[in-house]
């Protein structure tokens, strides 16, 4: 496994130099220097020479992919490109357009991303699949349309819509937590316990249904039937047996996801003012600021790279016959 | 679902402990002094020398104090000490430096010397900057600090005026973005010299902390420990209103030295992310993800409430603090709210004591009566909720580029073709659509409450309206299509070509609103038969082409740096045009009387002289119409009861020191209106259990049948 690990790592090298190469292409096909100058200096009084001044600080008065005034390696280390991208291979982010440091920001805003999104993700897994099991036992009855007919319409509800009804419902009207904010430590819990709600809701339509369907498929095979020939409990099949060989379908959509769950969401975290990474990204984006865009695109591409291996790896957890090599 | 009973417990246990369940504050604020408000966007720059914006200046104009403010009540807006004990005392100079008298014409005076007294005593906020352990620290020092609050020690000092000359060293520092550097270079005499030693200073020692203090600066000079005088190329009698702006706030070399050192800025403890100010509050916690805190500066004592106002601030019971010292409330805290929802309700719930009103809330805030007067709503009276409104000194305007060969330039033709189009975009409907009546049709760049506006009939724009019945009137369509037939374009159609005429409007306008006014906006031109075809691009685009003059029309908008006419009457001179000398006259509109008669006014003292000046003027730009004139907004801001002593100004960013809060009264409120509804819990924990039971019966039943 180590060499298949290793194997791993070393093709995420060239997937990662060619995201970081295609993020800087495609970020700089909209912007110039001069338009993340201007952005960063406002529209009022801005005059060239701040412009220049502002690209030679932050190192944006090269060129971008090759310095042809420049001597041997110089002429591909002296410019923008390897300037801002090289030193994110070893993890260091530097500053961004406004002078705050990448990694500490990074550093702080995971935490409430994760206060959010880690429990919403446990709980909602063990909602999405208990509900997908108690499908699965009363299937073809009057319960399971009723929990198929529900998860459609769950489905077809917008997220916005769960955020927003949440928010009139729980804390507009009934005053039950405060409608948006956030504290750190036990003080978190008022503010966070409406976000994992509405974030397990808005997912428990789609993901209850697909479990369901993997559930269902498991249930029509022969040692399921040999279970029940042997006299176990129709809970006991489902809950034991079932579940248990439906792991890898489950693993190949949940593990992946795992290490992206710092990252944090966009609309939840805006909504309940969460001072997460959700927006991290997009406020860069806004800005022009591309120090943090790349630092973010690279950090999720590896992220999402972990989280494959990490999936690789579950599989021979819960299945014997796979072995990684 | 086992959260639920999870969820019952903590909301019985916080019911318990007394504190409303959606309260977003900790127990222990209850009763304090606090304003709590919202920011909904993260300031870039907290460094006096960098910040220009207003979500800026709402934090540092509470912690800096520079030399000047504007009067709190007074109306029209009027200067006065704020860090200085007198307004500063001016001496006009000769090129000899000879001293010439007040009245001496502008273009004999080759200097003006600005002197400062500064209050004496005055001290800086606490802080470790000031503390002499802290003067050499290592990066080891600073394991397990954050925030400046994490140094066990802080220290303050006395103010002096060094610290001033030095902030003004500090608008030339090549290692930072100073937006008026250029402006001020202009003007300081020597800065421009300045700010290329100190660029010498830095290439030579490019990682060395760059200390100012051994640089002399030519046109600033310290006086004593309480004087301080500045020089200026010619006459400038702005410069005393970007003496209230914190660009001139004192800057202790101290700081500058603290952040300097190793380890500093990789924990963002930079000047630019903690302020030191001598203002009446700090800055205690700074997390503009979440939220940003001011305290009262305990070492603030230099002023109290305004005793005078306008005729009937008595009456409004704003003069009952008078002789107080400022500031009247403890604390300030600014949460971040990205939407305007969960913003909206929590300061309907009461948990902030002042917010605007987005387009989505207006109507159930505001009413206006069938005079056109705003008045809260009768459920915003119930909850005892005020409204204040004042009118912007901002315009937003249309811009016609002048470069442009059909509707730009000083021909006959594309003059008629631009008043036609004035008379034809109907300004007042477009305000009461797009801004919910919140604002004012402009009838030139002057907004009111400037020097050189004029209300009533003197006011209005000729070319486009009319004096009927006391009320301005918008001339008719058939005049508009009149003045198009004599442009050379008889119902739209170009007379020469037989084409019909094309008008294209540049815009970063999209989504569902954009869209909404760019066809409210072709509707307009349809009326004269012109055709307008918008063309939406990305903001770098726009301003690329803004740059370039590749335009015909524009949306744009000026918010003023300060209440003289000057500030709006030159973003329509020849030397700011924004094509070839990057100005800020978008339109690049070019009339050599009218810059002749700018040149005329602008160094004038408000007089009757000078107003006669911007009278000639303003019909030049009439006549002349290179904008669609606009709007001046209005800005609404509604108050909880328990505030008091707001009035709206909308110079001066310092207001938080003046306001009162009644404490006693926000928890009462608080309370009535917040109290939990509990049944939606019972019932939910009630419905879990019945639906476990009947599961758990039928799966007995099911095991049972088989």
């Amino acid at each position: 496994m180590i060499a298949y690990l290793i194997r791993r790592i070393s093709y995420a090298l060239p997937i990662l130099v060619g995201v970081n190469l295609l993020t800087f292409a495609l970020f700089f096909v909209v912007n110039t220097p001069d338009d993340m100058a201007r952005m960063q200096l406002g529209i009022k009084r801005v005059s060239p020479e701040a412009i220049a001044r502002w690209e030679q600080q932050h190192g944006y008065d090269k060129p971008l992919f090759l310095n042809s005034a420049a001597a041997g390696i110089d002429k591909i280390t002296d410019t923008i490109f390897w300037q801002k991208s090289a030193s994110m291979f070893v993890l260091d982010f530097g500053y961004s357009d406004d002078g705050r440091d990448i990694s500490r920001e990074i550093a702080t805003r995971m935490w409430p991303s994760l206060s959010i999104a880690l429990p919403t993700f446990l709980i909602g897994l063990i909602v999405y699949v208990s509900f997908a099991l108690l499908m699965t036992l009363f299937r073809a009855t009057a319960l399971d349309m009723a929990g198929v007919s529900l998860c459609v319409f769950l489905m077809s509800v917008s997220g916005l819509f769960y955020i927003i009804g949440g928010q009139f419902l729980v804390s507009k009207l009934w005053h039950l937590v405060p409608i948006s904010g956030y504290a750190g430590g036990l003080d978190s819990f008022k503010f966070v316990v409406l976000p994992i709600l509405i974030g397990i809701a808005g997912s428990v339509g789609a993901s209850s249904r697909w479990y369901r369907t993997i559930f269902l498929e498991e249930i029509g095979k022969d040692y399921v039937r040999t279970a029940r020939a042997k006299g176990l409990s129709e809970l006991r099949v489902l809950f034991t047996h079932v579940l248990k060989n439906a792991m890898i379908p489950i693993l190949t959509g949940v593990v992946v996801v795992i290490p992206l769950l710092f990252m944090g969401s966009l609309l939840t975290e805006s909504f309940f003012g969460i001072p997460g990474l959700g927006s991290y990204t997009i406020d860069a984006i806004n800005a022009q600021d591309f120090s943090v865009v790349r630092a973010m695109v690279f950090l999720g591409s590896l992220l999402y790279i972990v989280g494959l291996i990490l999936t690789d790896i579950s599989y021979t957890m819960v299945d014997p016959r796979v072995r990684l090599s | 679902m086992k959260i639920l009973p999870v969820c019952l417990l903590v909301m019985l246990l916080s019911a318990c402990s007394g504190g409303l369940w959606n309260d977003p504050y900790p127990a222990s604020d209850q009763g304090k002094s606090i304003f709590y408000s919202a920011f909904t966007e993260r300031p870039k720059h907290l460094d006096p020398a960098q910040a220009y914006s207003e979500n800026e200046y709402v934090f540092l104009a509470q912690i800096y104090a520079p030399p000047l403010q504007y009067h709190y009540l007074k109306r029209p807006y009027q200067l006065v000490p704020l860090a200085a004990s007198a307004m500063p005392t001016v001496r006009y100079l000769d090129r000899q430096h000879r001293l010439l008298p007040d009245n001496a014409p502008a273009s004999r005076i080759a200097y003006s010397e600005y002197e400062i007294h500064i209050k004496p005593g005055m001290r800086y906020q606490p802080h470790p900057a000031f503390v002499p352990e802290y003067d050499h620290l290592k990066p080891v020092d600073l394991r397990g600090i954050h925030a400046i609050g994490d140094f066990p020690h802080s220290g303050t000092r006395v103010v002096t005026a060094a610290d001033y000359v030095y902030q003004i060293k500090r608008l030339a520092d090549p290692q930072l973005q100073v937006p008026i550097f250029g402006v001020m270079s202009d003007h300081i005499v020597g800065l421009k010299e300045y700010a290329k030693t100190l660029q010498q200073a830095v290439k030579q020692h490019p990682d060395a902390y760059l200390d100012l203090n051994k640089y002399p600066l030519r046109g600033v000079k310290v006086i004593d420990e309480h004087t301080y005088r500045i020089e200026l190329y010619g006459k400038y009698p702005q410069f005393e209103y970007w003496l209230a702006m914190p660009f001139f706030a004192p800057m202790p070399p101290e700081a500058e030295r603290f952040y300097a050192q190793p380890g500093m800025r990789e924990r963002n403890l930079t000047l630019d992310w903690w302020p030191v100010g001598s203002g009446p509050y700090y800055l205690s916690e700074n997390n503009p993800n979440q939220r940003m805190v001011l305290t009262r500066n305990p070492y603030y004592d230099s002023e109290t409430y305004p005793s005078e106002g306008e005729p009937g601030d008595a009456a409004a019971g704003l003069l009952k603090d008078a002789g107080k010292r400022l500031p009247l409330i403890d604390k300030a805290v600014f949460t971040l709210e990205k939407e305007t929802i969960p913003y909206w309700n929590k300061f309907l719930q009461g948990y902030y004591d002042a917010s605007g009103i987005s387009s989505d809330s207006f109507d159930q805030a505001v009413q206006v009566s069938v005079g056109g007067e705003a008045t809260v709503s009768d459920a915003m009276k119930a909850q005892g909720i005020k409204l204040t409104t004042a009118v912007a000194t901002s315009t937003m305007y249309t811009g016609f580029n002048w470069l442009d060969p059909v509707v730009g330039g000083n021909s006959e033709r594309s003059r008629k073709l631009r008043q036609a189009i004035s008379i034809a975009v109907d300004f007042e409907e477009f305000i009461s659509i797009f801004a919910n009546g919140r604002g004012i049709p402009a009838q030139s760049p002057i907004p009111p409450g400037i020097f050189g506006y004029r209300s009533g009939e003197a006011g209005i724009n000729h070319y486009v309206y009319d004096w009927v019945n006391g009320a301005p009137r918008r001339k008719s369509i058939a005049t508009a299509r009149q003045l198009l037939a004599e442009a050379g374009y008889p119902n739209g159609i170009d007379a020469k070509t037989g084409q019909p005429l094309v008008i294209y409007l540049d815009t970063t306008a999209g989504g569902a609103g954009g869209k909404a006014r760019i066809d409210w906006l072709r509707k307009q031109f349809d009326k004269i038969n012109v055709q307008l075809v918008a063309r939406s691009t990305d903001y770098n685009r726009f301003q690329d082409k803004i740059r370039k003059g590749d335009t015909q029309m524009f949306y744009w908008g000026w918010n003023a740096d300060y209440p003289d006419p000057e500030n709006f009457l030159f973003l329509l001179t020849s030397a700011q045009a924004k094509v070839g000398k990057g100005g800020e006259n978008a339109a690049n509109y070019s009339n050599p009387e009218y810059d002749r008669l700018f040149e005329q006014m602008k160094n004038m003292e408000n007089s009757p002289a000078r107003q006669a000046i911007i009278d000639r003027m303003i019909e030049i730009l009439r006549r002349d119409s290179p904008w669609l004139w606009g709007y001046h907004p209005k800005d609404y801001v509604l108050q909880q009861s328990w505030l008091s002593n707001v009035k709206a100004n909308v110079m001066a960013n310092n207001k938080i020191k003046y306001w009162r809060v009644d404490p006693q009264l926000r928890d009462r409120l608080r309370r009535k209106w917040n109290q939990p509804v509990r049944w939606p819990l019972w019932l939910s924990g009630t419905a879990v259990l019945m639906f476990a039971f009947w599961l758990w019966r039928k799966l007995r039943q099911r095991e049972e049948a088989r």
